[in-house]
């Protein structure tokens, strides 16, 4: 078991090498740099040009990688041109916002999709299951980013049951009650709102193992056990039908990250996803990049816990 | 007299095809008698499985008609849970595919504790375990206490199999029933199953419904015999019988299609055609007639019942009376006319 994790851990290595090159290359191959458009321009072209040759803008990509990583490997992710303060600091702050949005998002999720799927499993085709089949088809096909508007909308501006912008209320001092309250708030209706789009694969996933798994022959040998259906469902079919969800569990990080870029735009949080896009329309590299090269190693992250949780619940590869 | 264990009456098995019944089982009678192995016979399609699950309630979306008294209690009419009060207890089943019949995630042990702990509470965890260790022993499998904590992907076929038949003894059933315990298994563990079922058949005190198309394993084990075709039972006798004197043109070919080892063969003898399946399955008129096409129609019954040739022998239809095999193919394939 640890020698397969060690190994697992050792194979990210050269993926986030690879991974690190091609952001730094697709980066520099966006067109125009922190200094163009958004300087005064009445500024002399070859003092730009200084301050390109100062920066190291006009060196091969190569040296430029180089001195990148260098940085990178002593925790230095740059300056950012727009915030003029250090690119750990400011995604230092953005982190922790959009780590507890996709950690609501996740329960979200699973709360929605779990008693669904099961439900829908177990009933299957009855009109239960096709309204919550509805349901996922129009999951589906709604955009998130459409979704995010329309219960902003409805339930920020309307009734104005929850703030519309934000991470928490300006004036409280952190630590107490109200600013917990306050932050709790203002993460119900993004996560919510992005946990009903997202959860539909889930609980389409889950609904299909259930029903696959209702069909097999081992939960045969427990009906001929004596086992009542309750038993039949908890202890058989669920327990079979939860490990690919158990699974996917590292590969839904991913679509969180996607998620979140629409959901912290839309919703004014400040978070990882807003910092990217701000940063790619402010040419903001140093930034971009930074975000980029974290977006990816939790998608490496999330596929290695995906591994694992599957090697630990499924003793068919348990590995010794 | 022996004593009755099982009774089946008039039983009707019926699916669901589009907005129609279908009866896979079509009016089975049958008695199970107390120490007795009886065999059901047949080809695949014909029904006998899925008398086996009606027998044991594993259907879930059919539609079944008639009685099934075990013990006097009617199982075919009753609730659920006294369903469950009985099944895994009084009478128990060994499945085809051991490969599929065991949960992949759960410990041999566990499973097999399992039907122990839904029948008697009492047990507490240690002697649940002593007690998979004792039946792990019993079965035939090395080193128990190993596997009593592997998985079922871990062990063999026939080592699964014999979990399965584990399972199915703990709780020491009157009324076992095998579905084609051995199809799955390559021949030398096949024996071995069988010889397994054999010995514990001794000391079980056990009714056992042995399901099988393998002519040499109902000569080895069974009692008794049903010959099932299309949903039907067309012949009924006990082992001696039914090998020597078989009635039924269908018992007939099935026995005439056994490779004899004794004389080199060019051809096996086949039975031509196949089982209808369920929707064309014809209702009406002696349903293996299209299968002897020779055999003339005015030889079959308009409605073919079970006629009782000789005490405890049944046969279905009057077209045994005359009933011969072809001398050529030619004749086989288009019939006499």
């Amino acid at each position: 078991m640890w020698k397969f994790t060690v190994r697992r851990l050792l194979i990210m290595i050269p993926q986030i090498i690879a991974l690190s090159i091609v952001i730094f290359v697709l980066a520099q191959m966006m067109p125009g740099d922190a200094l163009s458009g958004m300087i005064d321009p009445n500024v002399d072209p070859e003092r730009l040009e200084e301050l390109r040759e100062k920066h190291g803008w006009n060196d091969p990509w190569y040296v430029q990688y180089a001195d990148w990583v260098g940085g990178l490997m002593q925790g230095d992710l740059g300056q950012s041109f727009r915030f003029k303060m250090d690119v750990t600091e400011l995604i230092g702050q953005r982190i922790v916002n959009s780590f507890w949005l996709s950690l609501a998002t996740l329960l979200f999720t699973y709360l929605i999709a779990i008693p669904l799927g099961i439900i829908s499993g177990r009933y299957n085709d009855t009109l239960l299951d096709q309204t919550i089949t509805g349901y996922t088809y129009i999951g589906f096909a709604t955009p998130l980013f459409i979704f995010g508007l329309v219960m902003l909308w409805v339930f920020g501006f309307m009734l104005g049951w929850f703030p519309t912008s934000g991470s928490v209320t300006p004036g409280l001092e952190a630590g107490t009650f109200e600013y917990f309250v306050s932050k709790v708030n203002h993460l119900i209706l993004p996560a919510l709102s992005m946990a009903l789009i997202t959860t539909v694969s889930t609980v389409q996933y889950l609904r299909n193992e259930i029903i696959d798994t209702k069909q097999r022959d081992f939960i045969l040998t427990a009906r001929a056990k004596g086992a009542s259906e309750s038993r039949v469902y908890n202890r058989h079919i669920l327990r079979n039908s939860l490990l690919p969800i158990a699974a996917f569990f590292g590969f839904e990080i991913t679509s969180l990250i996607g998620g979140t870029i629409f959901i912290e735009n839309i919703f004014g949080y400040p978070g990882m996803g807003q910092l990217f896009l701000e940063s790619i329309t402010m040419r903001d590299y140093t930034v971009v990049t930074a975000v980029t090269l974290l977006f990816g190693i939790a998608s490496i992250v999330g596929a290695l816990l995906s591994d694992i949780i599957l090697s630990l619940v499924d003793p068919r590869i348990r590995i010794k | 007299m022996s004593e009755k264990l099982l009774e089946i009456k008039d039983l009707r098995t019926s699916f669901r095809i589009k907005d129609d019944y279908y009866a896979a089982v079509d009016g089975v009678n049958l008695t199970v008698n107390k120490n007795e192995v009886l065999a059901v016979v047949g080809e695949s399609g014909c029904g006998k499985s899925a008398l086996a699950f009606s027998v044991m309630g594993l259907h879930t979306r059919a539609k079944i008609e008639g009685n099934i008294m075990f013990k006097d209690k009617d199982i075919a009419n009753i609730s659920p849970s006294d369903l469950n009060k009985i099944r895994g207890k009084e009478m128990s089943m060994i499945f085809q595919d051991p490969l599929t019949s065991l949960n992949p995630l759960m410990e041999i042990g566990e499973q097999i504790a399992e039907v122990l702990l839904l029948h008697n509470k009492q047990l507490s965890k240690e002697q649940r375990k002593e007690k998979v260790i004792e039946l792990l022993n019993k079965v035939g499998i090395p080193r128990p206490e190993q596997v009593h904590g592997q998985f079922p992907h871990e062990l063999s076929g026939g080592m699964r199999q014999r979990v399965m038949i584990a399972m199915a003894i703990a709780n020491e059933p009157e009324l076992l029933i095998a579905d084609e315990p051995t199809t799955a298994l390559d021949v030398t563990i096949q024996s071995q199953i069988l010889e397994l079922i054999n010995d514990l058949k001794q000391d079980m005190n056990a009714g056992i419904i042995l399901i099988t198309h393998d002519l040499g394993v109902v000569a080895e084990m069974a009692d008794r015999v049903a010959v099932m075709y299309a949903g039907q039972i067309v012949e009924i006798a006990d082992v001696h019988t039914l090998f020597t004197n078989p009635k039924h043109p269908y018992t007939r070919s099935l026995l005439n299609s056994v490779p004899n080892s004794n004389e080199a063969q060019d051809k096996l003898h086949v039975i031509q055609g196949i089982v209808p399946s369920l929707q064309n399955l014809p209702r009406e008129g002696c349903r293996f007639s299209a299968r002897i096409p020779w055999v003339a129609e005015s030889e079959h019954e308009d409605h073919p019942e079970l006629h009782e040739v000789n005490d405890g022998h049944f046969v279905r239809c009057t077209c045994y009376k005359h009933f011969d095999f072809p001398d050529n193919e030619e004749e086989q394939q288009h019939g006499i006319s």
